[in-house]
């Protein structure tokens, strides 16, 4: 099932210390294009580390993250600024603590997104001051774009009422629907169904297999729901204490002995299972 | 947002006067060394004076206020519980708010327009209105920088220093006109807001403000002691006022003048006049500029850097050029401001350019409503004329100003006029498809 | 030479002041991550109480130096740390939590606040008083030039070096040095373990104001004047020093405290004194360009 030979981004012996803590200890990751890949493990194994040291967030010790880009091939991402790795590589990240922009609305949200060819397109606000035609042709692209989503995620009837507003499985959504305007080649979604309710993350599964197989998207996604992980992913690499201890399919990894007695453990075992079970192959 | 929150029938008379008894006390040690006693000067040494009656007013003023204003807490906050239970969770937006704001921004202008002619020879009034402009542009430059993009600048004065310093010199060194020196002087202060804003926009939000306040005291004190450049403490002087396309405002003589050429009685109120409706055009482009880029990629981004940082380097934006932009754009409104200020006084010193005025910018932009452009319009107008209706007041204005930003924040902290109008919306026929 | 040697006296004096209020800078931002701006104000309240008390007690005729300043001392610590007190709960402790701005108006309107209240009750004029303590040692004379260490100047220098040593015990060994630790470190965790962290928050104030009040005293002694714009500079001048030596460092500011006051003892006799507060602010501006986390400090991680 993982196809391998085509990764979209490589994670090289990666090391990220603070101080005396290495939070990611010689970390190597190939994530493939067009799959869904998952990094799971338990609190404190430099999961979302991982995530800031890929989007420029932090820079790492040692070690190379380097994508794949179809169009403008090979950068390496650990030597750019976090705005540079979501702009040039298109590489789009969410939060833990899911960050929108509280007092602006849904759609503005939506629009910042797109800020750059935006920007772009209003000649640093001088054609935008002067309402030129080709500002107007851009900004109905991007609201046409920003309105796609969020009839896509369910959102439009939101799309005008303050994000801050709105209850927290919406936010998650509003955020991945933000990260999505962004033009994404690689989607990484840290915890996206945290706080979701069953019937909200079941939706999340669709709409992340929907990515995947409609737009040709490549997602790397963090979590702790079961229910999400083994229903969704292609892939799925292990932390502990910063190093990788498995990597496989779904399959692979629930059978995976050190996985189940390191980080599993009984309980979680079982809560594994009884979730898996109905689960679409 | 007090800590704790008590259901207000839950105390009783008594426990509510010794909850404003220790407050009380806390005011009497406050009080003792700053009320109660002071010290005066008698014939060259200090001798101390005691103020024990007021110090008893000031007790029990507290006393009293801390009953009220804790009695009024618990009952608006136990009104508000009652209210959400009966209402549940139904959000009470009103879809009404921004009609209002537009209706009143148009009476004003209205009023705006029509107020020399109505007074045309009150010259306290069109003076007092053109000094309530000044704010007005002043403070819709630093509400870009604070309102829109988060920044806290307490240095706006340094800004409005280097534009009227600028226009100062360029006009009585090398000979230039007003309207000539404007654009420059003010592409002057946007220069230093980026000298500014380079280094320091970079860092976290706190150390910036630390950084705006240590550079105006810099521009304060080179204006003080660079004598050959500034005048000093004695400023400069004589720096010529606008002219009307040209023509001076002067009495009739041998050149061209403007009661002259339009065959008009020369009167002094021509000039203040036209000060006035130059200040009100300043302050209109300046309107329109902040409104329209507020609606365009660049105030949006603002906006959401005001929000969230880490959020807009995620979704791609280079944070630090949106806030150098937002801070240099304020600068230059600032500069420009600045330009007008000498133009009109003719005289200009660093005592115009102390922290006190950036103060009172930020007072404005603060009371007025973090963002809202009307709310800087009320603001200025309540600050420049309160002090006005007597000297008792201006007395006590920093005063007030100081005590009115702790509570506002503590109040609402998006300011009195906090309600934010989306900067498009979705058309509902793309809605439904 | 000789010069020299007088600007080293003169720098290590203000640099001990300017050290004494760094740390109430440090301790408040090292806990609840905000500068108080109305800091400054505070140490400019404890020198009109100073003034008030010196009066005072030369009214009531005492001339004992060591009494007079030790009762001026008490009762300018008394009452300012009830100021830092007060400043805590009614400007920042309703906003905590609230948007990061907020709370940096909300101190800016306290210290606009607390110089119009002293410029109101105690006057706008310069309050001068009567020297406390006169003379000092000739230590050295050079190309008749004779360097001078006054007592007033002994009395700062041992007065700062007391109370450092002091503070660093109370906050490296008793158990309100380590609640107070842990708080920096992690309030929720702290406040979940039983502690009292409102309480602790309000202690810190109180400290910070404690050093001000005393370098408020020291410098109403060794200056002999006061007016309501002091807090202003010094304050400025005490946060660089905070930021220099690495904000949320004790030893951090106590050691920007003396640089900043060396660099301003030196640059005023050498270079010229109408720009000397043009260094201090340039030095700001350099240090958060190229070394935001000070000498002593830690480098900040950034939460994501």
């Amino acid at each position: 099932m993982s196809d391998l030979l085509q990764p979209i981004l490589t994670v090289d012996r990666l090391t990220m210390r603070f101080g005396g803590l290495t939070a990611i200890d010689d970390l190597s990751l190939a994530v493939p294009a067009r799959k869904i890949t998952a990094v799971i493990g338990p609190n404190g194994a430099g999961k979302t580390t991982l995530f800031n040291c890929m989007t420029g967030f932090y820079k790492p010790t040692l070690g190379s993250v380097r994508l794949n880009h179809p169009q403008r091939g090979v950068l390496a991402l650990e030597g750019l600024p976090s705005h540079a790795v979501a702009h040039r590589a298109q590489v789009v990240r969410t939060f833990q603590n899911i960050r929108l922009f509280p007092r602006m609305t849904v759609l503005e949200n939506l629009i910042v997104a797109q800020h750059n060819p935006l920007q772009a397109a209003s000649g640093f606000s001088l054609a935008g001051l002067l309402g030129l035609p080709a500002y107007r042709r851009a900004e109905a692209k991007a609201l046409e774009t920003a309105v796609g989503w969020l009839t896509r995620l369910k959102l439009i009837d939101k799309a005008d009422v303050a994000a801050g507003d709105l209850p927290y499985g919406t936010q998650r959504r509003i955020e991945i629907a933000r990260a999505l305007c962004v033009d994404p080649v690689l989607l990484c979604l840290d915890e996206p169904a945290a706080g979701l309710n069953p019937r909200e993350s079941a939706e999340l599964n669709e709409l992340l297999q929907s990515l995947v197989a409609d737009d040709d998207l490549s997602i790397l996604l963090i979590e702790h729901d079961m229910s999400v992980v083994m229903n969704v992913s292609d892939h799925i690499c292990v932390l502990n204490y910063g190093r990788k201890i498995a990597e496989g399919t779904p399959e692979e990894i629930r059978n995976n002995p050190s996985v189940i007695q390191a980080y599993l453990g009984e309980e979680e075992d079982e809560n594994m299972d009884a979730s898996t079970e109905g689960a679409a192959p | 947002m007090r800590a704790p929150v008590l259901v207000h029938d839950a105390l009783t008379l008594a426990e509510r006067c010794k909850d404003a008894a220790s407050v009380a006390l806390i005011g009497l040690l406050l009080g003792v060394p700053m009320v109660g006693l002071t010290t005066v000067d008698q014939g060259g040494a200090l001798q101390v004076a005691t103020r024990w009656p007021l110090l008893g007013a000031f007790v029990l003023a507290v006393f009293v206020g801390r009953l009220v204003l804790r009695y009024s807490i618990d009952r608006v906050s136990a009104g508000k519980r009652l209210r959400e239970r009966a209402e549940g969770a139904a959000t009470a937006s009103s879809a009404g708010g921004a009609g209002w704001v537009r209706q009143l921004g148009i009476a004003a202008l209205v009023l705006a327009l029509l107020m020399p002619i109505v007074f045309s020879d009150n010259r306290y009034v069109v003076d007092t209105a053109t000094t309530v402009l000044i704010y007005v542009m002043l403070g819709w430059g630093l509400n870009v920088v604070v309102g829109l993009a988060g920044l806290l600048d307490l240095g706006h004065v340094a800004f409005y220093a280097v534009g009227a310093y600028a226009y100062a010199l360029l006009s009585t060194q090398f000979g230039w006109g007003f309207w000539a020196a404007l654009p420059v002087a003010g592409g002057i202060a946007a220069l230093a807001g980026l000298l500014v804003g380079w280094p320091s926009l970079r860092l976290r939000g706190d150390y910036l403000a630390i950084v705006t306040l240590g550079f105006g005291e810099i521009i304060r004190v080179v204006l003080v002691n660079w004598t050959d450049f500034s005048g000093g403490p004695n400023g400069i002087a004589s720096i010529p006022r606008p002219s009307f396309f040209g023509l001076p405002f002067r009495p009739p003589g041998d050149t061209p003048s403007f009661a002259g050429f339009f065959g008009l009685e020369f009167s002094p109120m021509h000039r203040i006049v036209f000060l006035y409706y130059v200040i009100l055009l300043l302050c209109l482009i300046t309107n329109l500029l902040v409104t329209r880029l507020r609606k365009l990629p660049i105030g949006r981004a603002w906006e959401a850097v005001r929000e969230d940082e880490i959020a807009c380097r995620a979704l791609g934006i280079n944070v630090t050029g949106v806030k150098l932009s937002a801070f240099v754009f304020g600068a230059m409104l600032g500069g420009v401001a600045g330009v007008f200020f000498a133009a009109r006084q003719g005289f200009i010193s660093p005592e115009s350019f102390t922290f006190n005025e950036s103060a009172i910018i930020l007072a404005i932009v603060v009371l007025g409503g973090m963002g809202s452009q009307l709310g800087v319009v009320l603001a200025s107008l309540v600050l420049v004329l309160l002090p006005e209706l007597g000297r008792d007041f201006s007395e006590f204005r920093m005063l007030l100003f100081g005590a009115a930003m702790i509570l506002i924040m503590i109040w609402r902290p998006g300011g009195i006029l906090s309600r934010r109008e989306p900067t498009l919306r979705v058309a509902r026929k793309e809605g439904g498809a | 030479m000789a010069l020299a040697l007088q600007q080293l006296i003169n720098g290590l004096t203000l640099g001990a002041v300017y050290g004494l209020i760094a740390i109430g800078y440090t301790m408040v931002y090292g806990i609840i991550g905000m500068i108080n701006f109305a800091h400054g104000d505070i140490y400019m309240v404890s020198a009109f109480i100073a003034v008030t008390a010196f009066t005072l007690l030369a009214a009531a005729g005492i001339t004992s130096v060591p009494l007079a300043l030790a009762v001026v001392l008490f009762v300018s610590v008394l009452f300012t740390s009830v100021y830092g007190w007060a400043v805590e709960r009614t400007a920042y402790r309703p906003l905590r939590g609230s948007t990061r701005l907020a709370p940096l108006i909300s101190a800016i309107g306290m210290s606009i606040f607390l110089q119009n209240m002293v410029q109101l009750t105690q006057g706008a004029r310069v309050k001068p008083i009567p020297p406390v303590l006169v003379g000092g040692f000739d230590i050295f004379e050079a190309d008749g030039f004779t360097v001078h260490l006054s007592y007033s100047q002994v009395l700062i220098i041992v007065v700062t070096v007391l109370l450092m040593s002091g503070f660093t015990w109370m906050i490296s060994r008793t158990s309100f040095g380590r609640q107070q630790r842990a708080c920096e470190q992690d309030m929720t965790m702290t406040g979940l373990l039983g502690i009292h962290v409102d309480r602790i928050i309000s202690l810190t104030f109180m400290l910070g104001a404690t050093l001000a009040a005393v370098a408020g005293v020291l410098v109403t002694v060794y200056y002999g004047v006061v007016d309501f714009y002091i807090g202003f500079v010094a304050g400025i001048k005490a946060f660089t020093a905070a930021v220099l030596g690495g904000i949320g460092s004790m030893p951090g500011a106590m050691l920007g405290g003396v640089l900043i006051g060396l660099i301003e003892a030196f640059w005023a006799a050498y270079l010229s004194p109408e720009y000397k507060d043009v260094a201090t602010f340039s030095i700001l501006i350099l240090v958060l360009m190229f070394r935001p986390s000070g000498l002593l400090g830690r480098p900040e991680v950034e939460k994501v």
